[in-house]
């Protein structure tokens, strides 16, 4: 499962598009709403816009592109024949799960690393500890965005995950999570549907942990969104191993 | 023992009988081709035998394990070399014969001397470290050919291996299949019949999914009653009697 798991972490590594949208996009969109925050008067109580806030937010938004890189390594390998050369190998169904959902771990925790290094170089506040447990709570935020990459990469062709994962899915992570705008311009009844899908959740989880405010709570809602993709993912790429 | 024993193999695809009751016996060391034109059942029975499809009916034994009940078994003893070119694009060509060897079990150091080795044997030395996708496709085959030898299985299965390449590079690739005859059991599909005719010690052909005939060249050409194998293979094709 080693070999298999390290062929998926090279190929979506070198693909300088990955790259891009996994680690300079996100930097590129904390820098541009940093220095937006400081035209902005503090009379305004923009409170959304300060690092301590956005950093969480743009590190969930950042993670939805997990789910891209990892859904489109798994249809075009399914595409391509790959998968149907490694299907008579000796590798198991857990095998390849695992071999998928693994690599991806390391490139989300890269990406949050690197999305925190700028805000301590923008100026967020150095503290050790609430960084480990901000990356502890977007733990099941990775897990989530890796199950809707293999589910979708199993169910899906590659174009199909672009579309999907690629344009819905991180624009429903921006729009709907609370990280650009409070969730209260929705309304209550919008609010509520924002608090029952995961992004907004996994938003105030992070932030709490860093903040010291309440919302780790929501942290349950996120790992259980996880699980149950995860569950689903596994599910329906057996189905299709099975399809031959 | 025999390498390959298939009985009654069966897959239908809703309505439609791809594979309909195959028994044949492949021997250790045997090249055997399985010839048929387009939807046969040919590469139906490839994925059959290798365990990516799973029959409907029948059996087959892959050195005496079951493809139903003894299928991780099975696969330790084979290899597939597909129809379509099957390499990972963005790793070098060394970096995917080291994925194979792995994958089948052998460590870092053995995975690497067995990549150098099969770069050497199939002439991959010199684009060693260029990625898979920045080869041409008849190089990316060959890749992909040498994939499918680095495990050195007992049995291997080759989906039109030729197909796309040049007359030199098909005919360097011959070379490499006949020197695998005796002591890997090599079933081969093609759509080249001189190819069959060239490396093959037996040949069955599919029609309908089901095999209308087997054996060598020569028995094939008598039971047909025609001079040429083209013309033997005509026959059969186009609807003899079952084997």
């Amino acid at each position: 499962m080693k070999y298999f798991a390290g062929r998926n972490l090279k190929e979506i590594l070198r693909d300088r598009l990955n790259l891009f949208f996994g680690l300079l996009f996100p930097l590129l969109i904390l820098t541009l709403l940093y220095f937006i925050n400081r035209r902005i008067p503090a009379s305004a109580g923009m409170e959304l816009f300060q690092l301590k806030n956005l950093t969480p937010g743009v590190a969930v938004f950042g993670l939805s592109f997990v789910s891209l890189f990892g859904g489109m390594l798994i249809a075009r390998d399914r595409s391509e024949a790959f998968l149907t050369r490694l299907y008579s190998s000796p590798l198991r169904a857990a095998d390849y799960i695992f071999g998928y959902i693994l690599p991806l771990l390391p490139l989300a925790l890269g990406q949050i690393v690197c999305l925190f290094l700028l805000s301590y170089i923008l100026g967020l506040a150095w503290e050790p500890l609430k960084l480990l447990l901000c990356l502890l709570t977007l733990l099941p935020s990775a897990l989530l965005f890796a199950g809707i990459g293999l589910l979708c990469g199993s169910l899906l062709t590659d174009r199909q995950v672009g579309g999907v994962c690629g344009a819905l899915l991180t624009n429903l992570t921006a729009w709907l999570s609370g990280t650009w705008f409070s969730l209260d311009l929705f309304g209550e009844t919008g609010k509520k549907i924002c608090y029952i899908l995961p992004f907004a959740n996994a938003v105030d989880s992070s932030r709490a942990a860093l903040t010291g405010g309440s919302g780790a709570a929501k942290l349950w809602i996120v790992a259980a969104y996880a699980v149950g993709t995860l569950l689903l993912a596994v599910a329906a790429f057996s189905r299709q191993m099975r399809r031959g | 023992m025999n390498a390959v024993e298939i009985r009654s193999l069966t897959k239908s695809f809703g309505a439609i009988k791809a594979v309909d009751g195959l028994t044949l016996d492949i021997g250790e060391g045997e090249l055997f081709a399985l010839l048929g034109v387009n939807a046969a059942g040919k590469t139906t029975t490839i994925k059959m035998l290798s365990g990516v499809l799973r029959p409907d009916g029948g059996d087959a034994l892959i050195m005496g394990h079951s493809v139903l009940t003894e299928l991780a078994a099975a696969k330790e003893a084979m290899n597939v070399s597909p129809q379509e070119t099957a390499v990972a694009p963005n790793l070098t060509a060394r970096e995917n014969l080291e994925l194979m060897a792995g994958i089948y079990g052998a460590g870092r150091a053995d995975a690497r001397r067995a990549a150098e080795d099969m770069e050497g044997e199939l002439g991959l030395s010199h684009v060693s470290d260029r990625r898979a996708r920045t080869l041409s496709g008849g190089w990316q085959r060959r890749l992909s050919i040498a994939m499918a030898l680095i495990t050195r299985p007992k049995v291997l299965f080759l989906d039109e291996p030729t197909l796309g390449l040049d007359i030199l590079a098909r005919r360097e690739l011959w070379r490499e299949i006949e020197k695998l005859k005796g002591g890997t059991a090599v079933i081969l599909t093609t759509h080249y019949l001189e190819e069959a005719e060239a490396l093959a010690d037996r040949i069955g052909v599919m029609t309908g999914g089901r095999l209308t005939a087997a054996g060598t060249a020569e028995e094939l050409k008598a039971a047909a009653g025609k001079d040429s194998f083209e013309d033997a293979f005509v026959e059969q094709a186009s609807g003899g009697a079952q084997a």
